[in-house]
C-alpha cells in the first residue's frame, strides 16, 4: 500500500474543505436550520406525534440523511470531476498508486466531510428539538455506512459526468426527489397503501428508516432489512468502480 | 548496458479507430538526453502517456528500470517524472501544497529540505504560498516542472518543454537539464524546435506517423546526413546554367545570382576546386563564396518529406 498517497490525497480534498469553509459547512448547516424553522416548529407545533415521537424529533433523522446524501455526492463527485475538468487528473494516473489507494483517498475525504457535516447538523437540530438517541453505535454505523456509500456513488458520477450540467444532473433529478419522497418528513405509513408499495422501491426509504430505528427505535421497515439495502448499495458502488478502473472508463484511452 | 526504457513492440489504436502508433522498438540508455522529434500528430505524446501510465498501451511490452510498466506499474511509476506540454494546475492551491501533494502521491515521505531546495533552483521559493493562478505562464510551468522532481525520480519526461516560453525561461529550462544530467537523470524531451534538440539532446529519434523512423547519436546523425554547401555568389547573374555545369548537386536561385553546390562535407573530393575551375573555365566570374553546414532542421525536413511517399 502507498500510504503516503493515500495520506496526500486525503488531506489535498480535506484541505479545500477548510479553504471553502463557508461552501462546504456553513450553507447546509443553514439550509437544514431553516427546515427546522418550517417544518419542525411552525408545522410540527401543529402536528400530531408520529409513532410516538414528535414531529420536530422525528424529522432530525430524514433531515441529516439528506443533508448527507447530498453532500456525500457533491463533494465526491466535484473532487474527482475537478481534476479532470482541469486536467491535472494526469499526475494521479501517472503516479504509482492502484485503484484501491485512489479511492480510499478521495472516497475518504469526502465521507469523512459529510460525517463532520452530518454531526454539526445533529447538534445544530439539538438547539430546536429535544431528542434522545436510543442506539448510538447503530446511529454511528449507519451514517459512516451511508456517508460512505454515498461518497462512492458520487465518486462514479464524478467519472461518468462529461460536464457541469451531468455533474448537477445526477443529485438534483434523482437523489433529492428521492429523499423527499423516502420519508424525511413523514412515516411511510401515512401514504395511501398503493404508495406504501410503490414507496418501498425507494432505496433512500431504507436508509432514513434504519437510521430513525437508531434515534428512536421506532422504524418503517425492520432495520435487518434497511442494513442489508445499505450495505447491497455499497456492493453495487464498489462493483462499478472496479469496473471503471479496470476498464479506465472516462479516465484512460 | 541495460537501457533503463526498454520498448519493444508497442502499437497504439484508440477507440476511435485512430491508429496513433505502430510497432514502436526504442531504447533509452541511462543518464542520456534523448530528443524525440516528430511534427504534430506524430504520436510523440501518445507514446510519452503509455510510458507514464496515462493511456492504456496497445500490444507490446515496455519496460522502466527492468519493470514491466502494466505487471510491477509501482516500481516503474515512482521512477518517473512527468512535466506534460499543457498548464494543468490546481489553480487555488498554493505553490507549496501542490508540490508537497506531488511528492506524497509518488510514495515518497515529506521532505520539507529536499522540495525548498526544489523550489529554490527554480526561482519559485519566494512564490511558495502564492496561489497558482497568480503566477505568469513561465512560473506555472516551472511549478509543474517543480511537481516532476518533487520525487526525486531517475527519469524525467518532458513533453514540449519550451512550447511558448520565452527565450530567457526556455536557455534556464535548458540549463537546468543539463544540471539533471549530470546528477544521473535520464531525459526524454520531445520537441518539434530542431534547435533545441540540437543544443540538448545526446540522441535523437525522429518520430512519423506512429513509426520511429531512426534513431540516432546527435553527432553521428549529424555527420552522415550532414551535407555541405557551397554557395556561390555571382558578379552578373546568369539566365540559366550552360550546359557544361547542368548537373543534380548544382542550382541557381536568386534570379541568377546565386550558384548553390550541394556536396558531402565527409569526403576528401569535396568537387569544390574542380567546380572553382570549371566556372573560371566558362569565364563566370564570382565576387563571393559561403560554405555552411545543414543544420539538423535541414536534416528533419529531408527525411520526414523523403518518407512522405
Amino acid at each position: 500500500m502507498n500510504f503516503y498517497a493515500i495520506r496526500a490525497i486525503y488531506l489535498f480534498e480535506l484541505a479545500r474543505t477548510w479553504r471553502t469553509l463557508l461552501q462546504s459547512i456553513a450553507t447546509p448547516v443553514i439550509t437544514t436550520s431553516l427546515y427546522f424553522v418550517v417544518f419542525g416548529s411552525a408545522i410540527g407545533s401543529s402536528m400530531n406525534q408520529i409513532q410516538g415521537v414528535s414531529y420536530g424529533a422525528f424529522i432530525v433523522p430524514g433531515l441529516i440523511m439528506l443533508a448527507l446524501l447530498t453532500e456525500s455526492i457533491s463533494n465526491a463527485s466535484f473532487g474527482i470531476y475537478m481534476p479532470k475538468y482541469s486536467g491535472t487528473i494526469y499526475e494521479v494516473l501517472s503516479a504509482p498508486v492502484s485503484y484501491l489507494e485512489i479511492v480510499i483517498g478521495y472516497v475518504g475525504a469526502a465521507a469523512t466531510k459529510s460525517v463532520i457535516l452530518g454531526v454539526v447538523i445533529l447538534s445544530t437540530a439539538r438547539l430546536f428539538v429535544d431528542f434522545d438517541i436510543l442506539h448510538p453505535l447503530w446511529m454511528v454505523a449507519f451514517l459512516l455506512l451511508t456517508a460512505v456509500t454515498f461518497s462512492l456513488f458520487g465518486f462514479i458520477i464524478g467519472i461518468w459526468a462529461d460536464g457541469w450540467e451531468k455533474l448537477q444532473i445526477v443529485p438534483a433529478l434523482v437523489v433529492t426527489p428521492l429523499t423527499f419522497l423516502g420519508g424525511s418528513f413523514y412515516s411511510i405509513g401515512m401514504l395511501p397503501e398503493l404508495w406504501q408499495k410503490i414507496t418501498l422501491f425507494n432505496p433512500v426509504v431504507y436508509l432514513i428508516s434504519g437510521f430513525r430505528w437508531s434515534f428512536y427505535g421506532v422504524s418503517d421497515v425492520h432495520v435487518g432489512v434497511s442494513l442489508a439495502m445499505t450495505l447491497g448499495f455499497l456492493a453495487v458502488c464498489i462493483t462499478l468502480i472496479a469496473w471503471i478502473f479496470r476498464t479506465g472508463y472516462r479516465l484512460k484511452n | 548496458m541495460q537501457p533503463v526504457i526498454s520498448i519493444q513492440g508497442l502499437n497504439k489504436t484508440y477507440a476511435s479507430g485512430h491508429s496513433a502508433l505502430k510497432t514502436i522498438d526504442l531504447d533509452i540508455r541511462k543518464g542520456e538526453i534523448f530528443a524525440l522529434l516528430g511534427p504534430n500528430g506524430a504520436g510523440k505524446t501518445t507514446l510519452i502517456s503509455i510510458i507514464c501510465g496515462i493511456v492504456n498501451p496497445g500490444e507490446g511490452r515496455v519496460q522502466v528500470a527492468g519493470n514491466d510498466i502494466v505487471r510491477d506499474y509501482r516500481a516503474a511509476r515512482s521512477k518517473i517524472g512527468l512535466v506534460p506540454q499543457e498548464l494543468f494546475n490546481e489553480g487555488f492551491e498554493s505553490v507549496w501544497a501542490t508540490v508537497k501533494f506531488s511528492r506524497g502521491l509518488f510514495g515518497k515521505p515529506a521532505n520539507a529540505g529536499y522540495l525548498e531546495q526544489l523550489l529554490k533552483d527554480l526561482s519559485l521559493w519566494e512564490k511558495r504560498d502564492a496561489r497558482i493562478f497568480e503566477l505568469s505562464g513561465g512560473m506555472k510551468r516551472r511549478v509543474m516542472i517543480a511537481k516532476a522532481l518533487s520525487h526525486e525520480p531517475e527519469i524525467l519526461f518532458l513533453d514540449e518543454p519550451t512550447a511558448g516560453v520565452d527565450v530567457e525561461l526556455r536557455r534556464n529550462m535548458w540549463e537546468m537539464v543539463r544540471k539533471l544530467r549530470e546528477r544521473g537523470v535520464t531525459i526524454i524531451l520531445t520537441t518539434h524546435y530542431i534547435e533545441e534538440a540540437e543544443e540538448m539532446a545526446d540522441r535523437i529519434g525522429v518520430i512519423r506517423k506512429g513509426e520511429i523512423i531512426l534513431v540516432e547519436d546527435k553527432a553521428t546523425l549529424m555527420r552522415k546526413l550532414g551535407k555541405k554547401q557551397l554557395t556561390v555568389h555571382l558578379q552578373h547573374p546568369l539566365h540559366a546554367l550552360p550546359d557544361a555545369l547542368v548537373r543534380d548537386d548544382l542550382s541557381l536561385r536568386d534570379d541568377g545570382y546565386t550558384l548553390v553546390y550541394t556536396f558531402d562535407g565527409q569526403r576528401d573530393e569535396t568537387g569544390v576546386a574542380e567546380l572553382l575551375q570549371e566556372l573560371a573555365q566558362q569565364g563566370i566570374a564570382f565576387k563571393d563564396l559561403q560554405s555552411s553546414e545543414s543544420s539538423l532542421e535541414d536534416i528533419f525536413v529531408s527525411l520526414v518529406s523523403e518518407r512522405s511517399e
